[in-house]
């Protein structure tokens, strides 16, 4: 089930069965499935109600992200700021519900992530100078911006952040509500991006940029816009996580970026742009967050959990480009 | 006397298709060969097996007289051979000594020594260009010079130039030729390869005629005049693939250009197009003609100049500004610039244009599906479905994905650049016949093309460009491709003598 089975049923003609191409398209779930059987045989904890719940609400800041990832990588980009705008987020909610209403010191801190992308991405899309370096100072410069505002203490948002941390906490439909908001982003991430203009072309952009110009169309804006959803989501992921704990602090989402980065990976995303989808970008946030769950739950030291994360992403990626495997 | 150089009997194929026949080629210690013809005649991929970038599939090489096998480029360069390409292959960002001697640089560097070398070199070239200059700050002529000095720097027995000429400006172009007598004089064997005829005619010993991937003949420039040499250019007569025009009612002008100039060498062009009419940009590569039709489109910045459309003072910014105001592009390069390959045929044909198919910005997938299948249907395109993507079809579908998009954006005038390149036979028939579709609906078309029979088959007058201007315009009962390529290449609207000038 991705974005593609469409395609697929409404040419049985010429459906050869094509390893590569399988894999390329259920690589994602193949690599879930899989994990998901292991884990079970590793631990009866697993499969509980109480762990899979755990996991969902852990993944939901990464999963949040991860949506404004994608949009980013599809376009030929990349950003290492997230991380960093969850921090200025968080901090800036904390900061802000003091002394404005909820709702407008929430829009407020989300603006306050939009805006980081704002800059970015007009630097990187009029400006043409190089994503990864312009999003690496933004890096820089939002983490030390979550810093002056909280001066490097955890802010209380006090009584006012009560409904907030209320919100984070408790259940809708069975699910935390941090873990129903990101499906419901992601929901809105994959209709926006099979059925819109904007998600038509930004996939188009990163798979041929100067077709898509010599189409009439203006790249500039699209590219600018990938970095501002970007940046706004990640100041929404950044809420999620005060919402959850209580607290707004600098130290929020350090290192995130590489985390999300991996997950958009291992759905299948290429770097090189024009490859991805929203179905598998998810099952990759879910992937990484059920290792990580299997191996604590195995006991797992936590120094030996990221040597086994790098090579289960190698592996991950490998499975993905099946089809250059086989072709050789 | 032995040659310098022999090719005997090459043939090279790409894919099935003969790009070189059977093809004889022969060198002299102190000559200068030039090697002449249209594009796509095969003169640069008989350089490239002389200078060991490809391996015939039959035929000998001998260098000396004795015959040898090359391995590859630095085997050619290793036995003396060099080959100058139109791209420099320069590394930019090392300085001019590094550059002379790269790929020849000793374990442990003596840095004075290496510079005085080069500068040695470059001053038998007659020149004076610091070897510790970086080469990206050097003007283009310049950088040619280090290409020559590198190839001398390895005891070269022979140099193919390959359009040296063609990115310098006329007094630097001047000193090149006199470097290349000097270089003769000292006894090496040159291959020069040109398009512009005057030049040939000052510096080549023999020139050679290359036309369809064979050679037409071995003449020396005393015996030949230019109208006999472009004669053998231009060969046989081409077969009717055109269809029949259908008669058009010329309506308004749609675009009228006065005095464009850009900064990339076109200069002063001026001309102007009505509706119905289908408009041939003729000339060799690197005549302007693409910029021109680029900066219409305004994917380039103009310098001077000014352009009217449909009566309106119109200068696009963008693409996006062109498109808005009614005029498309099918761009030249069909792969990186026309379509987007892995995305689907569907959604390639509706990226100019969506507003109709879409609310709010998203997409009425039936609406969208019976514009697709319309436009499928008229166009005749050959596929299995809609949503594969467009990689899966052949070369003349997949330009025909490219006029969809613009059929369904319905501009008022259309540039086509190139459109039947790498398309079968039976596919450019229909392009062309879509093309008089266009027309007859009353679009302004404007076509460019390097083979000129299609210019001809398909226009109603032919525009003519050379090195960036615009050189003349061919009438119906003018239509000669000697016509075309003398005006091109020497500004002169006779062939004959003069145009050596």
């Amino acid at each position: 089930m991705t974005d593609n089975a469409a395609t697929i049923n409404e040419t049985p003609a010429r459906s050869r069965f094509n390893f590569g191409k399988a894999f390329r398209q259920y690589g994602t779930v193949i690599i879930f499935v899989l994990l998901l059987i292991v884990a079970q045989e590793q631990s009866d904890a697993f499969l509980t109600e109480r762990n899979v719940m755990n996991v969902l609400r852990q993944m939901s800041g990464i999963g949040v992200m991860a949506i404004g990832m994608l949009f980013v990588i599809l376009t030929r980009g990349i950003d290492l700021s997230v991380g960093s705008i969850a921090a200025l987020g968080s901090v800036s909610a904390a900061v802000l519900i003091q002394s404005y209403p909820l709702p407008v010191a929430l829009l407020m801190a989300i603006g306050i992530g939009a805006a980081c992308g704002l800059i970015s991405g007009a630097l990187i899309a009029f400006f043409r100078l190089p994503a990864f370096v312009i999003t690496l100072a933004m890096m820089t410069a939002a983490r030390g911006f979550a810093l002056i505002l909280s001066n490097g203490q955890p802010i209380m948002p006090g009584p006012a952040g009560a409904p907030l941390q209320a919100f984070g906490t408790s259940f809708s439909l069975g699910f935390p509500n941090p873990a129903v908001l990101m499906i419901g982003l992601f929901a809105l991430a994959f209709i926006i991006l099979n059925y819109s203009r904007f998600g038509r072309l930004v996939k188009a952009i990163g798979s041929n940029e100067e077709a898509v110009r010599l189409s009439g169309i203006s790249v500039p804006w699209y590219v600018l816009s990938v970095y501002v959803i970007s940046g706004a989501l990640a100041a929404v992921a950044g809420v999620l996580i005060t919402s959850r704990s209580g607290v707004g602090s600098a130290s929020v989402g350090a290192g995130n970026e590489l985390d999300v980065i991996a997950a958009v990976v291992i759905g299948g995303a290429s770097l090189m742009g024009g490859r991805g989808g929203v179905i598998n970008t998810f099952i990759g946030v879910m992937i990484l967050g059920v290792i990580g769950n299997i191996m604590n739950l195995a006991g797992v030291p936590g120094y030996h959990q990221q040597v086994y994360l790098g090579v289960i992403i190698v592996v991950a990626v490998l499975i993905q480009n099946g089809s250059t495997l086989f072709r050789r | 006397m032995t040659a310098l150089i022999q090719l005997e009997n090459i043939t090279k194929s790409f894919a099935g298709v003969h790009a070189l026949t059977d093809v004889d080629f022969d060198l002299h210690a102190g000559e200068v060969h030039a090697l002449v013809g249209e594009n796509g005649a095969g003169k640069s991929t008989l350089m490239r097996v002389l200078g060991g970038e490809m391996r015939p599939n039959a035929g000998r090489t001998l260098i000396e007289g004795e015959e040898i096998r090359l391995a590859g480029p630095t085997d050619a360069i290793r036995r003396g051979i060099s080959v100058i390409h139109q791209e420099m292959a320069l590394a930019p960002d090392l300085s001019v000594a590094e550059n002379i001697f790269l790929g020849a640089l000793p374990q442990g560097i003596n840095w004075p020594r290496l510079n005085e070398r080069a500068r040695a070199l470059i001053e038998r070239l007659g020149f004076d260009i610091s070897p510790r200059t970086q080469v990206a700050d050097l003007a283009v002529a310049h950088q040619q010079v280090v290409e020559i000095a590198k190839a001398l720097s390895r005891d070269v027995k022979a140099i193919v130039f390959d359009e040296p000429t063609a990115v310098l400006a006329s007094g630097d172009a001047e000193r090149l030729l006199e470097i290349i007598k000097g270089l003769r004089a000292e006894g090496v064997g040159i291959v020069y390869i040109s398009h512009r005829l005057d030049e040939i005619y000052k510096i080549a010993d023999r020139i050679t005629v290359m036309k369809d991937g064979q050679r037409v003949g071995t003449v020396t420039p005393a015996s030949t005049p230019v109208e006999e040499l472009i004669r053998m250019m231009v060969g046989r007569p081409l077969s009717q693939l055109f269809g029949d025009k259908p008669e058009t009612a010329i309506g308004e002008e749609v675009l009228r250009i006065d005095g464009l100039t850009l900064p990339n060498g076109v200069r002063d062009v001026s001309f102007s197009i009505r509706r119905g009419e289908v408009v041939g940009l003729g000339g060799l590569v690197g005549s302007g003609r693409t910029e021109v039709a680029r900066a219409i489109f305004g994917a380039d910045r103009i310098s001077g100049g000014t352009m009217l459309l449909k009566g309106a003072a119109y200068s696009p910014r963008s693409p996006r500004h062109a498109v808005k105001q009614g005029v498309g592009l099918v761009p030249e390069d069909r792969k990186s610039q026309g379509v987007v390959l892995d995305m689907e045929i569907r959604k390639n044909a509706t990226m100019a244009k969506s507003g109709p198919i879409t609310r709010a910005g998203f997409f009425k997938p039936s609406a969208e599906r019976s514009v697709v299948e319309r436009l499928i249907r008229s166009l005749r395109i050959k596929l299995g479905s809609m949503n594969d993507p467009v990689s899966s079809l052949s070369g003349g579908n997949q330009q025909k994905v490219v006029l969809a998009k613009w059929f369904n954006a319905d501009p008022d005038l259309i540039i086509l650049d190139e459109p039947t390149r790498g398309v079968d036979v039976g596919a450019k028939t229909e392009i062309y016949s879509l093309i008089h579709q266009l027309a007859s609906a009353g679009k302004a078309v404007i076509v460019i093309s390097s083979e000129h029979a299609e210019l001809f088959g398909l226009c109603d007058r032919v525009l003519v460009m050379g090195e960036g201007r615009l050189r003349g315009e061919l009438q119906p009962h003018e239509f000669k491709e000697e016509k075309l390529l003398t005006l091109s290449m020497t500004g002169h609207r006779q062939s004959g003598t003069e145009g050596r000038a």
